[in-house]
């Protein structure tokens, strides 16, 4: 069966034009993800897991290797898939509204059937009565929660998330992860999550990556054979306990070794 | 402002200082009303602003596309960016006469004059707004696919609004000056007309009746650009 996505030796460097050198942030990444899949990547700040995203979604070409969707070679970024950012990045010149209506003009969507959908995904997002609120108006949280609908509207094949719930309070952050489970079981998504909260990948995803630290690598791949539907108190399982020490672990070697290096220098 | 003016009547009445250097409130407040009543007041004022409008207006409608597309493209800079730093650099009173020599003393070499004067700063500022505009907001668009000219008009353009009205305050300044410094240089009509007319004739209070609506007319006109760029600006949070 071929891989829906699939990532071969995919290298990058960036140039840094002050020293005139490069800086390798990605050393030969191999990934597949099956349709369908939920897989999230987890790894020491700055291993290059939003350089990675950035290169799967064609915003940034691979200095060497490809990346594949449905076997054929990505070169820059398409409706098949959407990034909920890091850093927000909302217009502030746009209302919520015209924030999630965003990706739906560059497709040329009718203007009322955009508006239908944009204020479909605000409601599921929790945030009806703020459509015309801009975004200097919203707590980050909230901004957070319009980039994450500003991604679902345009109904990519291929999720691309880079730490989308990081700005959320425990309780919402926990009532998002539901929906996104519902919205992935029920649209069939396929999801690349990266969030540095270990429980929070486990308990989405059938599969956590584990990069190492820069320059980037797959220094590990965990299936989480959980069953699904997973209750919330699976976190509180011996089983998940397990897992998470696992991958706590495998970081942690990175993260001292970072940071050995950075005391020797 | 009313101690101000106060004391500006009081040295002029005490005869302490030749009221035909300082004149005074009333003074000028007299010669204003007489100037109303004059026909040819209302041609200078006319005049002036005809000038104004259509060298600011050219300034404009030049200065926003041309900084636009200076800022978008790389070749056009080096092709034209040159000619703007020189012409930014020559103070354009020098080239006062020769515009003279080419367009007479009527009302089209003040026009030139206004125009080269605006033209630089809108221009200037529309090309750095250009360059200013953010990375993870083109980002944003790439991701979905937005054409060229989608992100020109959804990323950049709403970005560089405040970069062109600040061009365009500054212009108006620049604008403003050409109209005098053209007029006290040549001319047969106009507000600079008037104020050397007077200038030479020792009509104090006239001299500052015109310096007065030139004052005025710049007040106006930024005040105007800023209740138009308030239209553009709602998205922006009020700094308190
Ligand atoms: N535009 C850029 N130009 C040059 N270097 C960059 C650029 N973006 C990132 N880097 C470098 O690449 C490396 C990886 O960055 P990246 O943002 O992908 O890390 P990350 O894993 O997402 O980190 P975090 O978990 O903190 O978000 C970092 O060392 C960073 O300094
Ligand atoms: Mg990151």
């Amino acid at each position: 069966m071929i891989a829906k996505l699939e990532a071969q030796d995919v290298r990058l460097d960036y140039l840094q034009p002050r020293s005139n050198s490069q800086l390798r942030a990605l050393a030969g990444i191999d990934l597949k993800v099956m349709d369908g899949e939920f897989v999230s990547i987890v790894g020491p700040s700055g291993c290059g897991k939003t350089t990675f995203l950035s290169v799967v979604d064609g915003l940034i070409p691979a200095s060497a290797g490809r990346i594949l969707v449905d076997g054929r070679v990505v070169t820059k970024p398409g409706p098949d898939r959407a990034v909920v950012f890091q850093d927000a990045s909302l217009l502030p010149w746009r209302t919520v509204l015209g924030n999630v209506r965003y990706g739906l003009e560059c497709l040329k969507v009718g203007a009322r059937e955009a508006k239908e959908r944009a204020t479909h995904f605000i409601n599921l997002v929790g945030l009806s009565g703020f459509e015309d609120h801009y975004p200097y108006e919203l707590s980050g949280g909230m901004q957070q929660r319009v980039n994450l609908a500003r991604a679902l509207v345009v109904d990519p094949k291929i999720l691309l998330m880079d730490e989308p719930f990081a700005s959320l309070d425990a309780q919402t952050r926990e009532v998002m992860q539901e929906e996104l489970l519902q919205i992935w079981l029920k649209a069939k998504k396929t999801v690349l999550f990266v969030t540095h909260q270990i429980d929070e990948a486990i308990y989405l995803s059938d599969r956590v990556i584990v990069f190492s630290g820069r320059p980037g690598r797959v220094k590990q791949s965990i299936p989480v054979t959980i069953e699904r539907p997973r209750r919330l108190a699976v976190k509180r399982e011996a089983h998940f306990h397990g897992i998470e020490d696992a991958i706590w672990s495998l970081i942690e070697e990175d993260v001292r070794a970072e940071r050995n290096q950075v005391t020797l220098t | 402002m009313v101690i101000l003016l106060l004391v500006w009547e009081a040295i002029g009445a005490s005869g302490l200082v030749d009221p035909l250097f300082i004149s005074s409130p009333t003074g000028v407040a007299r010669a204003a009303w007489q100037l109303s009543q004059r026909r040819d007041f209302w041609t200078d004022l006319q005049v002036s602003a005809t000038e104004f409008m259509l060298g600011y207006g050219a300034a404009l409608a030049v200065a926003i596309p041309l900084g636009l597309a200076l800022g978008l493209s790389k070749r056009l800079q080096y092709l034209i960016g040159p000619f703007v730093d020189t012409l930014n650099a020559v103070p354009r009173v020098t080239l006062l006469p020769l515009i003279i020599i080419w367009c007479g003393i009527g009302i089209w070499s003040k026009v030139v004059v206004v125009f080269l004067g605006a033209v630089i700063p809108i221009l200037i500022n529309a090309q750095s707004g250009v360059k200013a505009s953010e990375a993870r907001f083109i980002r944003v668009a790439r991701s979905f696919s937005a054409s060229r000219f989608k992100i020109f008009s959804s990323i950049i353009l709403p970005g560089v609004v405040p970069f062109i009205f600040t061009g365009a305050k500054y212009g108006a300044g620049r604008a403003l000056l050409g109209v005098v410094v053209g007029e006290l240089y040549a001319s047969t009509a106009g507000l600079g007309h008037l104020i050397a007319d007077a200038g030479n004739t020792f009509q104090t209070d006239v001299v500052f009746v015109g310096a007065l609506l030139f004052m005025a007319a710049g007040l106006i006109v930024v005040a105007l650009l800023d209740v138009f760029e308030q239209r553009f600006e709602r998205w922006r949070p009020s700094p308190r």
